[in-house]
Order: C-alpha cells, then structure tokens, then sequence
C-alpha cells in the first residue's frame, strides 16, 4: 500500500480523490489476469495429475510449447485483429494455402527454399489485403467476407494441389530444406549445442548414441516470443496502436477525428494472413511436407487463444500477452491430457468450458472498465 | 430573400464555402450554400431537422466532400477529403455523438489520431506522459478537474465526457472550431457551461461554428446567423440586424415553411 501511494504522488500532485488502489485490484483489471492465473492454475493441475509421466521433462516442456508456440504465432495476429474490431476465419485455410505455396513451387518449379518462402509471403500480403479492402468497401461483417475466403482458400489449396501434382499432399527432400540459407530462420532449432552439453551433464535425458531427446528450441517458439514482445510495444507504447484499439473501441468516432480507419484495417488483415503463413512455413519446413488440409479449425483455435486472453469479441479491449497465455493453456492441456492418461476426446470439452467462463468473465470486467451497470 | 454575403466591416472571411451543394444519389441535401465563418466570432447555423445542418457541418470537418462549389480557407482553395485533413488545416469539431471510445484513457482519447511521439531512434513512440499531462491541463482550463487522465472515458459523467470532446476540440482547432449540437442532450445548467466554452473558443480567436435548433442558446452567444431550410440558405443576418424575436420567428417560420 505504501509502494502505491509514492508511484501516485510522484507523477502529479496527489488528488485526494484517488482512491487506493491496491496492487491486486490493478492486477485484476489488467485484460491478461484471467489467462495468466488460468495458466497457473493449469500448471498446478497437470503437475499433481501428471508430474511424473514426464510431461515436465525438457522433451515434453519442448513439446508443449511448441504447440503452444504454433498455435500463438497465429493468435497473436488474431488478437490485433479483434482488438482492431474485425476477425478473419480465413487464417486456417490461409495455413493449407500457404504450405502449398512453398511445397509446389519448390518440389515441382524447382525454386530454391528462401524464394518459395518470399512468394508465400507476397500471396499473403495479396490475400489479406483483399480481405481488408472487401471488408471496407462492402461494409459487410468481416466474419462473413472471410468466411467466404475460408471456402475460396481452402477450395483453391485442394483443387490447385491436385491440378498441378495429382494429389493432396506434397513432400519436400529434406536436404534441399537442409541446404537452404533460410529456411533455419523457420524450421530450424536454437540452443542445439547447450541442449547437447546439459544431456553430457546428464540433467537432460538422451538417447542412447547419446543425442539428447529434446535437442534444441524450434524456431516457433523463438517467433512466438518476438512476436509478443514487438506487438505489445506496438500495442501500448505506439500510435499505430492507439489506432488499433480506437477503431475497434468506436469506429465512426476513430474515423472523425483523423485515425485512418481503413489503413489500419488493411495492415491488420495482412498481417493475419502473413502469421498463417509463417505459422505454415514452420510447419512446412520443420516436417518437410505439405498437406492442402492443414490449418483447419486454426482460426477458431486463435480466436478462443485471444478470448481466453482477455480480449474482448466486440473489440477495443484486449492484450497479446493476454493471448500468449490463451495459446499457453491452450497447447498444456492438449498435450497434458495426452500425458495423464485421460482419453484426448475430454479436450474439447475442456476448451469449450474455459471459452464459456473466459467469455464470461471479459464481460464482467468490459463493464467494470466502462462503468456500465 | 437575402442569400448576399453580409459581414461586419472589420471581418474577414477564415473559411468560405462557395455555392457548395451535396447530392446524396437523387437526393438533394444541400443546394448552393454559402458560408462564411470568421476569425473570433460565432457563427450559428440553424434549422429545423432535416434542414441540412449535418451535412454542412460533415462538408466543414471533411467527412463529405462537396458535389459541388468549393471551399476557401484564408481566401485560398481547399479540398478536404477525410477528418484527417481537416484536422491538419486547424479545423476541429466537437461532434453530437462527442467521438470518444469509452474503453480508452482519456489521455488516449484526447489525442486519438493526433499522437504526440517520442522518437527513440530508430522508433517513435507514444508519448504517455505528454498525453496525460496536457489532457489533464486542458481540462482543468475548462473547469474540469479530473482524478487521471488513465481513467476509462467510460468511468465518466455525461457532462465530462462532453467537456473532454471540447476540451480536445480547442486544444487541435487552430483556425475553425465546430461545434455540433452540443447543448441538445443537456440540462438548462450544463448548456450554461457549454455556451460559456463556446464563447472562450472565440475569445481564443478561432472561427466558431455553432449548430443548433435551439434560438435562444444561438441568439446568446452568436455573432452571425444562417438560416437553413431543405437544403437551402434561407437567411443571412449579422447581430445588428437580428434581435430574438426575429431569430425565432425565423426558425419558426422555416418550421411552417417545410
């Protein structure tokens, strides 16, 4: 209580109308407080029920967050997204579309890895900026514009794939991906050689040619950290930011005084797309095939990561960090179920409950934040 | 009726619209207006619903463009095509729905799309500490004391979120300040307020536009009046040539003339 009252009165002159508040209740209000005590809470229950099954080995820390990470990238984007006001269910088909976009250019045009990586990429930058620009002309709810480019994505994945190899999965030679000077950057790991000495040491478990079983940090989790960090600063510390919570807080109002609305819905909408895309060169990358099936679901993945997050449906309202944590409880249960032995189907009842009270709870606090009785 | 320019020797035109006319499709919003708004007096413009008001003003702060006829700033030709640029010719409005985002500070409110940074090379940042500090100051100039300026728009009165829309309005409007309806949805003292703010925006030498249907806050505090009625300038008058009655058998009579 203390502490507080010195922050207070430092800045300005202390009003005595301020009211107390203590460092719990500031907590409470923060958007990402309901997913950071879920995660703890999910933490604490996988380590009672499956502590010993090695879940919390290196190998199955790696593997979780590796979920988590993948999963993350994405929601990430969604987040800004729904904070900006807007969703885009076409991320998990942009994911099929994307792979393919790498997988058919390199194992049938013979383009190096790092090219088919730079096209991926410009077709997502296309592709999201046709969202954006069909959601602002037509007006219509992004949630129905993107619906039909889930189906057009999707449709075009399958239908190409097999036009041009005759079937729906590709795979890539694994030395061409080894060879290539980018395609670490996506589907590569950190940290190999300390993961090397600590199996040495004999504090991580190893094979028995004595390569350790989690040998490094994928690249995804590495993306998934830097892509927290750069769109919280984004969010809270930079103009651009202030518009994405503005347009999605109360557009007409963001438009009359002077936020270009359709820019930052554009860029917003690109981005999504572009974290699909990254999202399937990892995958892509890191098990070297393409499947025209992947990504599906992904974006409601990413929209409950978001919700559990703290953000808000509506818009206006939310954190990434909030999402990060989502994506977190998110990748722990899913493969923590796996681990306790409980049949994998209880999942998504697990997911639907937490949406439910997530949902819920974001309510309660949008009231509290607006004042709304 | 009297569609002449009318002004007072001493006063020269900040903003000018030239026979400016607004088609929505087939529809007729406005027809030939012309307006002109002066540095440090009080423009009224009134008239009965439908009148045309909204879209004059929306023409003003660049949410339209004009069909036709054009738009002078300091004598000189200008095109508006967004809010934005309004804003960067000093033109700043205080909008009927106030254009705040109640889940946001009110720092952040207060320089929604007009931003302080803080360059941090090679990054620009968003300068809190600014934002909070003149938004704090700003209020208080208008009689507002608030407790933070990281206080939720949302957590406040009716009255001080209008105070906020205006107090932002007169810190960005270096030439025209608009106000759009402000005293419509409030009480007999809170209107009181608001008309002594219009009346400090003109002491601060800007250009005040007041739109209202309401001839008595008009006649209070304006210095010149137009008239609007379907579409069309109905009438003209400087403060000499105006006294209460006039001014609400006008509004009046433009009521039974529609």
């Amino acid at each position: 209580m203390k502490e507080d009252n010195k922050v207070v009165s430092k800045g300005n002159q202390k009003d005595e109308r301020i009211k107390k508040i203590s460092f719990f209740r500031s907590l409470l209000s923060r958007p990402e407080f309901g997913a950071l005590s879920g995660a703890i809470l999910v933490f604490i229950f996988f380590g009672f029920i499956a502590g010993k099954s090695g879940m919390f080995s290196a190998l199955g820390i790696v593997n979780f967050l590796e979920v988590s990470a993948q999963l993350g990238i994405i929601a990430v984007a969604a987040c800004l997204l729904m904070i900006g006001g807007e969703f885009d269910l076409s991320v998990g088909s942009m994911i099929g579309f994307a792979g393919i976009c790498i997988a058919i250019p390199v194992t049938i045009w013979g383009w190096p890895v790092w090219l088919a990586i730079v096209f991926a990429f410009s077709v997502a930058v296309c592709v999201g900026y046709v969202n954006g620009v069909l959601v602002i002309t037509t007006k219509l709810p992004s949630f129905v514009v993107t619906l039909a480019m889930l189906f057009i994505l999707r449709g075009l994945a399958i239908s190409l794939t097999r036009l041009i190899t005759g079937r729906t999965q590709i795979y890539i030679d694994r030395t061409v991906v080894e060879a290539d000077p980018l395609a670490w950057l996506f589907g590569g790991k950190v940290l190999v050689g300390f993961f090397q000495w600590l199996a040495d040491q004999g504090i991580i478990a190893a094979r028995q040619d004595g390569i350790p079983l989690a040998d490094g940090i994928p690249m995804s989790i590495l993306w998934w950290i830097v892509l927290v960090v750069i769109s919280t600063v984004l969010l809270v510390r930079t103009k651009f930011g202030n518009w994405i919570f503005a347009v999605g807080g109360f557009q007409k109002g963001a438009y009359n005084v002077g936020v270009p609305v359709n820019r930052v819905k554009i860029i917003l909408f690109i981005f999504t797309a572009c974290s699909a895309t990254l999202f399937a060169i990892i995958q892509v990358l890191s098990s070297a095939s393409a499947d025209t099936l992947r990504g599906s679901l992904k974006e409601f993945e990413a929209i409950i990561a978001s919700v559990i997050g703290g953000t808000l449906l509506t818009g206006g309202y939310g954190s990434t960090i909030g999402s990060a944590f989502g994506a977190l409880i998110f990748g722990t249960v899913q493969l923590g179920i796996f681990y306790t032995g409980i049949d994998t189907d209880w999942f998504k009842v697990f997911l639907g409950v937490m949406v439910l009270i997530a949902v819920i709870f974001n309510n309660f606090l949008r009231r509290k934040a607006t004042g709304e009785k | 009726m009297d569609k002449k320019k009318v002004r007072d020797v001493n006063d020269n035109s900040d903003m000018e619209l030239d026979k400016v006319s607004r088609f929505f499709g087939t529809v007729i919003a406005l027809k030939d207006i012309t307006f002109e708004v002066f540095r440090g007096k009080i423009t009224c413009l009134l008239g009965d619903n439908g009148a045309g008001k909204s879209t004059l003003i929306k023409i003003l702060s660049g949410v339209h463009k004009p069909s036709e006829g054009d738009m002078l700033i300091n004598g000189e030709k200008v095109i508006l095509d967004s809010p934005r640029s309004a804003l960067d010719q000093g033109i700043a409005t205080v909008y009927q729905d106030l254009a705040l985002v109640p889940l946001m500070s009110i720092g952040r409110n207060f320089f929604m799309g007009r931003e302080p940074v803080k360059k941090i090379w090679p990054f620009r940042f968003y300068n809190k500490d600014f934002a909070n500090r003149v938004a704090k100051e700003e209020m208080a100039k208008i009689g507002i004391n608030i407790r933070s300026a990281e206080q939720a728009v949302g957590t406040l009165s009716g009255g001080e979120r209008q105070s906020l829309a205006i107090a932002r309005a007169i810190y960005f409007a270096k030439n025209i300040l608009i106000f759009d309806e402000p005293t419509a949805a409030l009480g007999v003292k809170q209107s009181g307020i608001v008309l002594k703010l219009i009346k400090h925006a003109k002491e601060k030498n800007l250009g005040v536009v007041f739109i209202t249907h309401n001839s008595y806050h008009a006649y209070e505090v304006g210095d010149y009046f137009y008239i609007l009625n379907r579409g069309r300038t109905v009438g003209n008058y400087t403060r000499k040539d105006m006294n209460r009655e006039k001014l609400f058998n006008l509004m009046a009579g433009s009521k039974m003339a529609s």
